[in-house]
């Protein structure tokens, strides 16, 4: 009775910011809704250009639907432009990079958290410092680097430089996990006689699955559109991956636009469809990675 | 328990594969970066130890410069547009049905390769065939210009699609802050009297203020090094007008094979990124920190 004698004083007033309130609900609304159709327009078009050839999107209207999908586009591309063995390499390149980078950055977490010794805080600023320099003034020299190990325009130096730089976002998001999961588990195991490898295999490696799936989820998108580190050392269509796969194909066909939407569609659709299903995992896991720096 | 803890052949073990390839990838090649910088060097040959000279003439270079002003540009015009997300995430925070849903959508575009998303906002600005000109002409603007071609606009009509890429980014960072204050304090306010723009200035905006400054250091940063959309889309041109420091710096070693010069602009840009970070840290530098209890 208190609270709804403070809010409204009086009837009259009650309906009167009723109706205010319930306009400036909408008029949010409309807000939030226009910044979610900029956002999508653009792919919306993108898709409805990837179904049409030439001639329909050329001559009818941009947001026409495509009457007679052209599914032909993605076979075409699919075999022609090489973009199956650019999406095989995209694929096992970020899945292993993302294994690694995953396992390695759990035991250095694990020996950060709970291991006893010297300089562990000095390594864990190291990782984190990491996070600040920017890639590409590092680009020059690793270039220099591989080629003198003969690792230019070898997988081994996309996957190395993968899991070097996700190594410390990866580390800082398992962090925040490792300090709130509580000790007494590891303790009462030690106290039995468990060693410290096994702990961490069978005990804490288990325990931290969701978060250690929301790294991966993260790597793996971050490894997926990775280009800058693949244009620079990878010159044979053999190791390239689908980022520089595309631009090479696109900047070979520059007219077909039918077909350069399909590419574009078949590099982008692994995403869209892991958001499909992870997108609250995806959401945790770019917010958890963002904003502790 | 400790003497299991402070094993050293594990702790080794976990920790020295990861801190190697971290040393390797990252630290070593930032000093190479600035030795290389101290060299003529076209990238094969011998190297010839010239001094300061790059750094001299990187001084004196109205190219660098002008690249420079342009990441700058870049800088204020990504600082700006966060007040206009924090906005955009104070209206989701407001017990909006759908916030999640709106939140996923504007950060789709961010999940998405650089290349992918370079070639398709070529395809928006293509000017005869783009959904945009095509959208002007309908609406009866006759000759609406060539966006990418014309060195007066060029770099605005390239920062519209990097800010539609990182816009739900920091949506989402904003609004996780947001949903962290107590809602105990918004009703307290609102008992005092207090109305939604009141509460937004003077109590939101302040205890999101934390976040506020990791995301501008972000903003700047990122822009100062922004280098992605900018080479696949114009790369640099026409005639340099959208060069930053990062495509100059990938130009001058890897097209024009000057080696030094190159790294000597690389190592610049690591200096410009950690000095610009430490400075915004210092002026919003606050004594105390937030505690909700």
């Amino acid at each position: 009775m208190i609270s709804g004698n403070i809010r409204n004083p009086n009837g009259i007033a009650e309906s009167k910011s009723g109706m205010i309130s319930k306009l400036g609900y909408a008029l949010l609304y409309a807000v939030l809704a226009a910044v979610a159709a900029l956002q999508l327009f653009p792919l919306v078009w993108l898709l409805f250009f990837s179904l049409k050839n030439n001639q329909e999107v050329f001559n009818l209207p941009p947001l026409s639907l495509p009457m007679n999908p052209r599914w032909e586009n993605y076979a075409k591309v699919w075999s022609a432009g090489n973009i199956d063995v650019y999406f095989l390499n995209s694929v096992w390149i970020t899945i292993t990079a993302t294994l690694l980078t995953v396992i390695l950055g759990s035991l250095v977490t694990f020996a950060v958290t709970r291991m006893k010794w010297k300089g562990s805080s000095f390594v864990l600023g190291l990782f984190m410092v990491a996070m600040m320099i920017p890639v590409h003034s590092t680009l020059i020299p690793l270039f220099s680097l591989f080629s003198k190990v003969g690792l230019t325009d070898h997988p081994l130096s996309l996957i190395l430089s993968y899991i070097a730089f996700n190594m410390p976002i990866t580390i800082m998001i398992l962090l925040g996990f490792y300090y709130a999961l509580p000790k007494e588990v590891e303790e009462a195991a030690i106290i039995d006689g468990c060693s410290v490898n096994r702990m961490f295999v069978q005990i804490v490696f288990p325990m931290t699955s969701s978060v250690i799936a929301t790294t991966a989820i993260i790597n793996m998108i971050y490894n997926w559109n990775e280009f800058i580190f693949v244009n620079t050392f990878i010159s044979s269509d053999a190791y390239k991956t689908l980022t520089v796969g595309v631009q090479n194909f696109i900047g070979q066909y520059t007219t077909d636009w039918g077909a350069i939407g399909a590419t574009l569609m078949i590099s982008i659709l692994p995403i869209l469809i892991m958001f499909l299903f992870l997108s609250n995992r995806i959401v945790e896991g770019i917010a958890a990675g963002s904003v502790k720096g | 328990m400790d003497k299991v803890l402070s094993n050293k052949k594990i702790i080794a073990l976990y920790v020295l594969p990861s801190l190697l390839l971290i040393l390797a990838i990252v630290y070593i090649p930032i000093v190479l970066t600035a030795y290389y910088g101290l060299n003529e060097w076209n990238g094969i040959g011998a190297m010839t130890f010239v001094g300061l000279d790059n750094y001299m003439a990187l001084f004196k270079d109205a190219t660098f410069w002008n690249s420079a002003w342009h990441s700058l540009l870049l800088a204020l015009f990504s600082g700006l547009s966060l007040m206009l997300y924090l906005v955009v995430a104070m209206v989701l925070a407001a017990r909006i049905k759908g916030a999640q849903l709106f939140r996923k959508i504007y950060l789709i575009p961010m999940l998405l390769s650089s290349v992918a998303i370079a070639q398709l906002w070529l395809k928006i600005y293509h000017p005869t065939n783009g959904v945009l000109n095509t959208l002007l002409e309908s609406i009866g603007i006759a000759n609406p210009p060539a966006w990418l071609a014309e060195s007066s606009i060029v770099l605005f009509a390239l920062f519209i699609p990097i800010l539609w890429q990182y816009a739900g980014f920091y949506i989402l960072i904003y609004y996780a802050a947001l949903k962290n204050i107590p809602a105990s304090l918004e009703e307290a306010a609102k008992i005092d009297g207090a109305n939604a723009l009141q509460i937004a200035w003077k109590i939101k905006l302040p205890l999101a203020m934390e976040v506020v400054k990791v995301t501008i250091v972000l903003a700047v940063v990122g822009s100062l090094k922004y280098f992605d959309l900018i080479f696949v889309m114009t790369d640099g041109g026409p005639s340099g007008s959208s060069e930053v420091m990062a495509s100059y710096m990938y130009h001058e070693a890897f097209r024009a094979y000057d080696f030094g010069y190159g790294s000597a602009i690389g190592f610049f840009l690591l200096v410009i990124c950690l000095a610009v970070t430490w400075v915004i840290r210092k002026l919003t530098a606050t004594k105390d920190t937030i505690q909700y209890s």
